[in-house]
């Protein structure tokens, strides 16, 4: 999860992470975790960071900031499979949340 | 190398295959194509499905109609693959007679999975290799801080590279590869992209690796 500004807005926050802010906090589906921003300017990822447990690497050299997925617990923390979107070869959007309705069998390969 | 499986037991079931490739199409675009695959064919550049805990290819994740994995991560071959029984030729140097006896060890399972994937299509949440919610998720690997900040590591690499800032790539790659060093996927595309000069630059190989952590490890016994 990608971020070039140190500070993003609620929506730039959305749409990279899933995590959307609340009244009550960050929450991406049912889940909700107390949250208020400190600022009105927008969002500090070190912030949300420490809110949901997310490593933030900074690379300043390409101002860039990368924020891991939630540690400390297991990959998967439910087995409800996250609804991930990637990319076909022509670039089209696929999200497994379509996959709804018929047993899937997800093949991660490579070429190397 | 999924195809003729999908042929046969779809609409029961969906495969999906997602390649691992920080270098994108261009890298697993040719296999894609040859395959001429009727299912879902996807690419996910910054692996992110190490967030569901894959650290080696291939690996497959069954999914029931509800959106439930009812099997996580493991080693799945669709057959036997080649390089089980390839001889060694003649003329084989000893490190490629080395790399072809070692590969030759590896533990591939492919008759139980599909025979497992099968009778899990046959039979649903009958089937004994279907797991609870609560065995999939004890079965998941453990996600430490270090194994999550080396995935922000291989997004800023991945990122990086495809933005040309290689040597800057390389410095986030190897991070990545040492806060986790169980991924053979981080290692292995951080190498591919790197070419015959990744011995150089990150300092091992595939065959230096696998004698190391020993090639009954490589792919771990299913269990099934």
């Amino acid at each position: 999860m990608i971020f070039r500004s140190a500070r993003v807005s609620a929506a730039e926050l959305e749409r990279v992470t899933g995590w959307a802010l609340k009244p009550e906090g960050l929450c991406r589906g049912e889940r909700c975790v107390p949250f208020a921003p400190a600022s009105r300017d927008g969002i500090d990822l070190a912030d949300v960071a420490r809110a949901l447990g997310m490593p933030l690497v900074e690379e300043p050299r390409a101002g860039l900031w990368a924020l891991g997925p939630e540690a400390g617990g297991k990959a998967l923390e439910t087995a409800a499979l996250p609804d991930i979107t990637l990319p076909d070869l022509a670039g089209r959007p696929f999200r497994f949340a379509s996959l709804r309705g018929r047993k899937a069998l997800i093949v991660a390969w490579a070429s190397w | 190398m999924w195809q003729e499986l999908r042929t046969e037991l779809y609409p029961r079931l969906e495969i999906v295959t997602v390649a691992l490739e920080a270098r994108g199409g261009s890298a697993a675009g040719p296999w894609i194509e040859k395959a001429e695959p009727t299912h879902p064919a996807l690419i996910d550049e910054a692996h992110v499905l190490a967030t569901l805990g894959v650290i080696n290819v291939p690996t497959g994740v069954w999914v029931d109609e509800d959106g439930t994995i009812v099997r996580p991560p493991e080693t799945a071959y669709p057959r036997q693959p080649a390089f089980k029984d390839r001889a060694v030729p003649a003329e084989a140097t000893p490190l490629q007679r080395e790399a072809i006896e070692l590969t030759r060890r590896l533990n591939v399972e492919a008759e139980r999975y599909i025979a497992a994937l099968r009778d899990w299509v046959e039979r649903g949440a009958a089937s004994r290799y279907a797991l609870s919610p609560d065995e999939v998720v004890r079965r998941s690997r453990p996600r430490p801080l270090s194994e999550a900040t080396a995935a922000a590591h291989f997004a800023l690499a991945q990122h990086l590279h495809a933005a040309g800032e290689a040597p800057l790539a390389t410095e986030h790659f190897k991070e990545a590869q040492r806060l986790h060093p169980s991924s053979w996927t981080y290692r292995r595309d951080a190498w591919a992209i790197a070419g015959p000069d990744h011995p150089a630059i990150y300092g091992t190989t595939w065959l230096d690796d696998v004698k190391r952590e020993g090639a009954e490890n490589y792919y771990p016994r299913l269990e099934l």
